[in-house]
């Protein structure tokens, strides 16, 4: 269920401009990797290459290579469509569709795939997926209410539990708690924890004490100033980064001294 | 591609394909839609330019002589039109954004746009049989005593079919999209430009006139000319209301009143015959090109203000 | 709260028409005012002077004219309040209510016409508002007695016939527009649609005449070419209002979507169609009820008959607006019979225009997704 990401020689491009210059990074199967750095960045621009949702931008594309267990992201022929079922992401804002109830929200991605499923499966689906999302005991009563009327904290949880249901091997998220306040954070980085055991997780945090607290490796992202491209600066397990730098820039950054 | 167990196959998604080529397929049909009415126009118009009135019974002499108190009437009852619908326009926008109470600004808007719905063979009937024998009176006082003005001169008529009175239907049937664009508007105007002019003491007025009617200058412009627009292509309520003779006169009160290109096509076609038939499609071409011109004005005045958006 | 109204309030009681503060404690704030109620009596005032006025002049024709004493009256008002708010206020006060009134007169006059049409068609419709006038057609009908069952059967399946082209056509060019278009081509769509909209309609009646013209001959009228005519009107409103119900879906949605691994047309169909579908059926309603009264296209593609026609393509067909124009064009005798049928088709095709206008408002406030946080 959980792969390993290689990443070699990664440049993106929004049409001319150059984003993010040669990222080489691997990311371990089983493993909580955080991209912090400072706005701007490129870390998401980044992130969303990994599952090609970059090219919903008109005029982004891609140089290098991104392996998911040496499959390479960016061969020729590889459908996009495809790459993303296994690769599922969750946004800075929870976005449930507002059409649909709290259980067809989890069923979405199978559904919109327009695959059959009995409603036994799909029972066993959706309480499996509010489970292993922490949301099942509090929504187990009202799954036909719409999404949209969860807390935002339980919204974002439900678009975890939409994006583990199509059983991914990697999961992607952007900011998941920058729009959610402490306790709702707190139930998300807990659920983070446990989803570990399944699934390779990339997360990207502009709150330090949340990288420290949730990643195993931590990933520090920086630009030179603006219209330079964003770069890797430094990868390294976190208690490492947080505590022994090997960069400057680094150091300032995770000290506060930045900028 | 690598030898992994679960290698990412590509595949031709057939429903993308299908759907967005229908997609683009729509779009193009707009294009050809709007092409073959240009292109059917200007075929059937051509042999009317060149007929003679022994061709084409409804010709006095040639076409050109025929079209121009048209074009004239078409221009001058949508101009008198404007001259009432302009100012009665703002001041309702004026009277829904800024005067009336918040709560009730969403009903009476609601309230205005109900006069679009009211099809325009009805204003037609509800200008001959109800507006102008109202105005007949008012018309006769007019000529009486402002006779000498060349504009209320000649003999009042005695029914009140005049083009003043299309020209008023015609107003009240603009009213609605005009004063729909300038609200919108002048709810956009900055609230700190209206709270700088009443922080300084302002009336109301004053604040309208220092913040809000600045701001929204440009929209009343693009709310005018597509008003213009539509007054010059409204067809049955002048067809209905005019009593109509072919004629170039500014007089707004006699019962000899020029008629307009959209009128004259409604009244004439149903009847006509041969090269009389091309020769209304001719004046149906000249309308269509002279609105397409007041249009792409309108339009042109709207994109220059980009942060206006809706020109509908 | 604006700055007149700050006025009023914070001086209350104080000041008469004519002097400064009487009653309350003087200060430097409390400048003359009218009182609250003040306006209001020179209304009445203007109104009642007014009525008077007209009411002596109706002596000598015996006619009393309501609507030109209640315009005297506001006239008078408006110069009346500018007077004593001059005197009392001061001139800038005075152009203030001078221009509350105007503003407000502007409004009431737009109300008049919509009125005075509304009591028209209801009390001239209903004289023949009756079973007879929606089971009968006209054929062979002289005189009194006939009906508009033909004309309503030719709007419906013209409008429907438009209907079933615009949409279409409509919708997928607004999601072309949305999801696809980029570039020259999108942009020139745009503009088109634009052009379209402001295509006067009896142009689209020569532009659907002359197309059959071409492959039937001259002189054709038929119930197809009144549709197209009507789609021509019709398909820019729809890619309007679409376009913009299309463009309130937010990019997360779709972004969601496409991160569950559902390609893009599916994402369209499944997530972005279900959350905007309660605007562009709004949009398509108020688009039907805006062509639903077009006559001059009608009169020109379709022609008029007096005989039921179910045909689309064969022989000309009846319509509502076009009913009521040549019931009244073409009166015979008595010519009352004629009117009376005109107004009761206008009050028909009101009614119709009004239920379509509010079923698709009930529509778009029921059945809006809630973008609740």
């Amino acid at each position: 269920m959980s792969k390993r990401i290689e990443v070699k020689d990664l440049n993106v491009y929004y049409s001319k401009f150059l984003a993010v210059e040669g990222v080489n990074i691997e990311i371990e199967p089983r493993s909580v990797t955080a991209f912090i750095g400072p706005s701007g960045c490129g870390k998401s621009t980044f992130l969303r290459t990994l599952n090609r949702m970059h090219e919903v931008i008109p005029g982004a594309r891609v140089e290098g290579e991104v392996l998911i267990d040496g499959d390479d992201l960016y061969g020729p022929g590889v459908d996009p469509v495809l790459v993303r079922r296994q690769v599922g992401m969750v946004f800075q804002r929870p976005n449930p569709f507002p059409t649909m109830s709290i259980r067809d929200n989890v069923l979405a991605g199978v559904k919109l795939n327009n695959r059959r499923m009995s409603k036994s499966e799909a029972d066993t689906l959706v309480e499996q997926s509010l489970q292993g999302a922490n949301l099942w005991n509090e929504v187990k009563d009202r799954l036909d209410r719409p999404g949209s009327g969860l807390s935002g904290g339980q919204q974002q949880r439900l678009c975890i539990a939409r994006a583990i249901a199509v059983s991914p091997d990697v999961l992607l998220m952007d900011e998941p708690c920058s729009a959610l306040d402490p306790i709702s954070t707190l139930a998300i980085e807990d659920l983070i924890e446990e989803l570990k055991q399944d699934y390779t997780i990339v997360i990207v945090t502009h709150n330090m004490q949340q990288a420290s607290r949730v990643s195993d490796k931590t990933a520090f992202f920086n630009i030179a100033g603006t219209g330079k491209p964003g770069k890797l600066i430094e990868y390294s397990d976190t208690t490492t980064i947080f505590s022994n730098p090997t960069v400057q820039a680094t150091e300032d950054y995770v000290s506060g001294r930045f900028g | 591609m690598t030898t992994a167990p679960a290698p990412i196959k590509a595949k031709a998604r057939l429903g993308d394909l299908v759907f967005s080529r229908s997609a683009v397929f729509a779009g193009s049909m707009i294009l050809v839609a709007l092409a073959a009415v240009a292109i059917f126009l200007i075929v059937q118009a051509i042999p009317a330019l060149f007929a003679t009135n022994e061709e084409a019974s409804i010709l006095e002499t040639n076409f050109w002589s025929y079209v121009g108190p048209l074009v004239f009437g078409t221009v001058w009852a949508a101009a008198i039109a404007l001259v009432f619908a302009v100012p009665i326009s703002i001041g309702i926008a004026l009277f829904i954004s800024h005067y009336a109470p918040r709560r009730l600004a969403a009903v009476l808007g609601y309230i205005v746009d109900l006069l679009a719905a009211v099809p325009s063979v009805v204003f037609g009937l509800w200008g001959i049989g109800v507006f102008a024998p109202a105005v007949v009176p008012v018309y006769a006082w007019l000529n009486e005593y402002l006779g000498w003005i060349p504009l209320f001169g000649g003999t009042a008529s005695a029914t009140g079919r005049t083009i003043l009175t299309a020209a008023m239907v015609l107003a009240v049937m603009i009213l609605p999209i005009m004063t729909a664009i300038c609200r919108e508007v002048f709810l956009q105007t900055p609230v700190l430009h209206e709270e700088a002019a009443l922080a300084l003491g302002a009336t109301r007025w004053e604040m309208v006139r220092m913040a809000v009617l600045p701001f929204g200058r440009s929209g009343i412009v693009s709310a005018s000319v597509l008003g213009l627009g539509r007054a010059l292509g409204e067809t049955m309520a002048v067809a209905m209301v005019l009593s109509a003779s072919q004629v170039v006169t500014f007089e707004l009160l006699t019962s000899v009143n020029p008629t307009t290109i959209a009128a004259n096509i409604a009244l004439s076609f149903p009847e006509a015959y041969g090269l009389n038939v091309n020769v209304l499609i001719a004046t149906g071409l000249i309308l269509f090109i002279v609105t397409f011109a007041v249009n792409a004005v309108a339009r042109w005045i709207v994109d220059r203000r980009k942060e206006f958006s809706g020109a509908n | 709260m604006t700055a007149t109204e700050t006025a009023q309030t914070s001086a209350p009681g104080s000041g008469t028409p004519g002097g400064t503060p009487k009653g309350g404690i003087p200060s430097a704030l409390t400048a003359g005012h009218l009182k609250p109620r003040t306006p209001w009596l020179i209304l009445v005032g203007s109104l009642a002077l007014s009525a008077i006025v007209f009411g002596v002049l109706a002596t000598g024709t015996g006619e009393y004219n309501w609507a030109g004493a209640l315009i005297v009256g506001l006239i008078v008002y408006a110069f009346a309040v500018w007077l004593f708010s001059y005197l009392v206020e001061g001139r800038r006060r005075a152009t203030d209510r001078l221009v509350t009134a105007i503003v407000t007169g502007a409004f009431l006059l737009a109300m008049a016409p919509l009125i005075s049409v509304a009591y028209t068609v209801v009390s001239l419709g209903l004289n023949r508002f009756d079973l007879e006038f929606f089971t009968s057609s006209m054929r062979n009908v002289t005189g009194e007695g006939g009906g508009a069952l033909h004309a309503i059967v030719g709007t419906l399946l013209m409008t429907g016939a438009a209907a079933i082209i615009s949409i279409p056509i409509g919708l997928m060019t607004s999601i072309y527009l949305v999801e696809y278009g980029r570039g020259k081509l999108a942009r020139g769509i745009t503009f088109l649609v634009d052009v379209m909209t402001g295509i006067p309609s009896i142009v689209a009646g020569l532009f659907a005449y002359a197309l059959f013209a071409l492959f039937f001959g001259p002189g054709i009228r038929l119930g197809i070419a009144g549709a197209v005519a009507l789609s021509i009107l019709m398909i820019p409103v729809v890619v309007r209002s679409s376009e913009e119900m299309l463009r309130l879906v937010p990019n997360e949605l779709r972004e969601a979507s496409y991160a569950l691994g559902v390609p893009k047309w599916l994402t369209i169909v499944k997530v972005v169609l279900p959350t905007s579908i309660a605007g562009i059926v709004t949009g398509i309603m108020l688009s039907i009820a805006r062509v639903i009264g077009e006559t001059a296209p009608l009169l020109i593609a379709a022609g008029f008959t007096q005989s039921m026609n179910y045909n689309l393509f064969e022989g000309r067909m009846q319509s509502l607006p076009v009913y009521v124009y040549t019931q009244y064009a073409n009166q015979g005798n008595p010519a009352s019979a004629y009117l009376d049928r005109a107004w009761a088709a206008a009050l028909t095709l009101i009614l119709i225009v009004m239920l379509l206008n509010l079923a698709g408002r009930l529509i778009a406030k029921f059945f809006a997704p809630k973008f609740g946080r």
